[in-house]
């Protein structure tokens, strides 16, 4: 019942156990989430920052909500209208409030290793929301946790991941749990949008042709064209994008068999998902986020529990 | 060790137990059995067994409710979570609430807090295997207890269960 690591900086320093024990938490959490009251004392003396340097939706409301449910002090703080607009540094940031005696951290950032750096220069509980195009450990961890659900277990199952896998921190939080829980990953998009080493790197296959890819796995984890963080031009247009590796109700009725859709969010309708495949049966978008707010609870819960420890 | 009850006992006792509490309870209609996990499950599955035997046990319900969330212990360490079933509501419902051993009384504290989250009950009662007497820390007593000993901090009362321990009885350690 005790996680080996005292932050949740990424899944790549996270053991198989580590991942098993957050996942099974999670359960237990979800079942809270049912009650009708849906709220616990478990962190009634525990306060958390949510550092937001980059925009975001689900992730924030995820973790603000997951903070409450747990009776967790929370503040809130985003880039825009603080202080950074009059040049404080990051660590400058971050001292000052923790100065306000605050016990764990949950923070986004543009810059990949933002999170690291801070855990080894403070000492409050430090979880990524997301760095860069580094890690995304939270989502990838509900992404298991909603396959887990739907088909089970992970051990086996095959998952693509689809689209823009170079900018993407989902992708490649994705991979190194996916791979330490057993799973069979590939990657698939156009060449441009895919690290040409990756296969050196991870063990993993590439494929450039969506129907192949679709046809071979159980999952398909799609994502989204972060066109924010690509400062050139990978491919020359989101229709053509769109006719290449779009996913469709026609593509999908056309496969041998029935694959779960999943995506992280927030969905670019008719380019990278049409409705008719992001709203069907097959998809389990909406119970993703669901799950989001018992792994944030199962995540903070565990942390917690190793803050105090100090 | 110390055999605190035997095998034959402890069945004897909780056949007692059942009978007491369909005494005070004739008809079980507006009743709840709720056993505190993890331990406290072994003893409230005896029991419902119990007492299926006496009235048609589609009236009984019966749920199990894991602490975890809301012990005052938290800062001291984690534990292990169990799994929380209380598919029903218990809005003005008598809540039987069954456990092993009743100790400090912390447990049963955090319990009845916890059973707030699932409604409020009309009533709520108490019911114990063993009562280890004078070693309470919060002021909670058992209204239907099997055996109380008397006992010092550093000895431990375990329950070994047939299904979990292989063999069943109540030692004193």
């Amino acid at each position: 019942m005790q996680l080996s690591t005292k932050h949740l900086l990424g899944i790549r320093d996270l053991l198989a156990s580590d991942i098993q024990t957050i996942l099974d938490t999670a359960t237990q959490f979800k079942e809270v989430l049912q009650r009708p009251i849906k709220k616990v004392p478990t962190l009634r003396d525990v306060t958390i920052v949510n550092l937001f340097y980059e925009n975001s939706t689900r992730t924030r409301i995820s973790f603000e909500l997951a903070e409450k449910r747990l009776s967790a002090d929370t503040v809130n703080f985003t880039a825009s209208g603080s202080s950074i607009s009059k040049g404080e540094s990051l660590l400058d940031t971050v001292n000052n409030i923790l100065s306000m005696k605050v016990d764990m951290v949950v923070m986004r950032h543009g810059a990949s290793g933002a999170p690291h750096f801070l855990a080894k220069h403070i000492p409050a509980a430090i979880i990524n929301a997301g760095d860069g195009i580094n890690e995304h450990p939270t989502q990838a961890l509900l992404d298991a946790f909603s396959i887990r659900e739907k088909l089970g277990t992970l051990e086996g199952k095959k998952v693509v991941i689809v689209g823009d896998i170079m900018h993407s921190r989902v992708a490649l939080s994705n991979i190194y749990l996916l791979k330490k829980m057993g799973a069979e990953v590939m990657v698939a998009g156009p060449p441009t949008l895919i690290p040409i080493h990756i296969t050196e790197a991870f063990g993993i296959p590439v494929e450039y042709n969506l129907r192949k890819a679709l046809e071979w796995c159980d999952v398909a984890n799609v994502l989204r064209i972060q066109l924010e963080r690509q400062n050139q031009v990978l491919f020359s247009s989101l229709r053509e994008y769109s006719l290449a590796y779009g996913i469709n109700r026609k593509l999908l009725d056309s496969l041998s068999r029935e694959i779960v859709i999943m995506h992280p969010g927030p969905i670019n309708r008719g380019v990278e998902l049409d409705s008719d495949a992001a709203d069907s049966k097959q998809s389990i978008i909406l119970q993703q986020v669901e799950n989001g707010v018992a792994i944030r609870m199962a995540v903070l819960y565990l942390l917690a529990g190793k803050a105090s420890n100090l | 060790m110390k055999t605190i009850l035997t095998e034959k006992e402890l069945g004897i006792t909780i056949q007692r137990l059942s009978h007491q509490l369909l005494e005070n309870h004739l008809r079980f209609d507006n009743l709840v059995i709720i056993g505190i996990q993890p331990r406290g499950i072994f003893f409230s599955d005896r029991i419902v067994q119990q007492i299926n035997q006496q009235i048609n046990p589609e009236k009984i319900k019966y749920g199990k409710l894991d602490i975890t969330f809301y012990r005052d212990d938290i800062r001291l360490g984690l534990h292990t979570l169990n799994q929380t079933d209380i598919p029903f509501n218990i809005e003005n419902k008598t809540v039987i609430l069954v456990d092993d051993v009743l100790y400090t009384g912390r447990t049963v504290r955090a319990a009845m807090d916890a059973l707030l989250a699932f409604g409020r009950p009309a009533k709520v009662e108490l019911c114990i295997l063993i009562d280890r007497r004078f070693s309470r820390e919060v002021p909670i007593q058992a209204d239907y207890a099997g055996r109380s000993i008397d006992t010092i901090i550093t000895q431990k009362v375990k329950v070994l269960w047939k299904e979990r321990d292989g063999t069943e009885e109540v030692v004193l350690l």
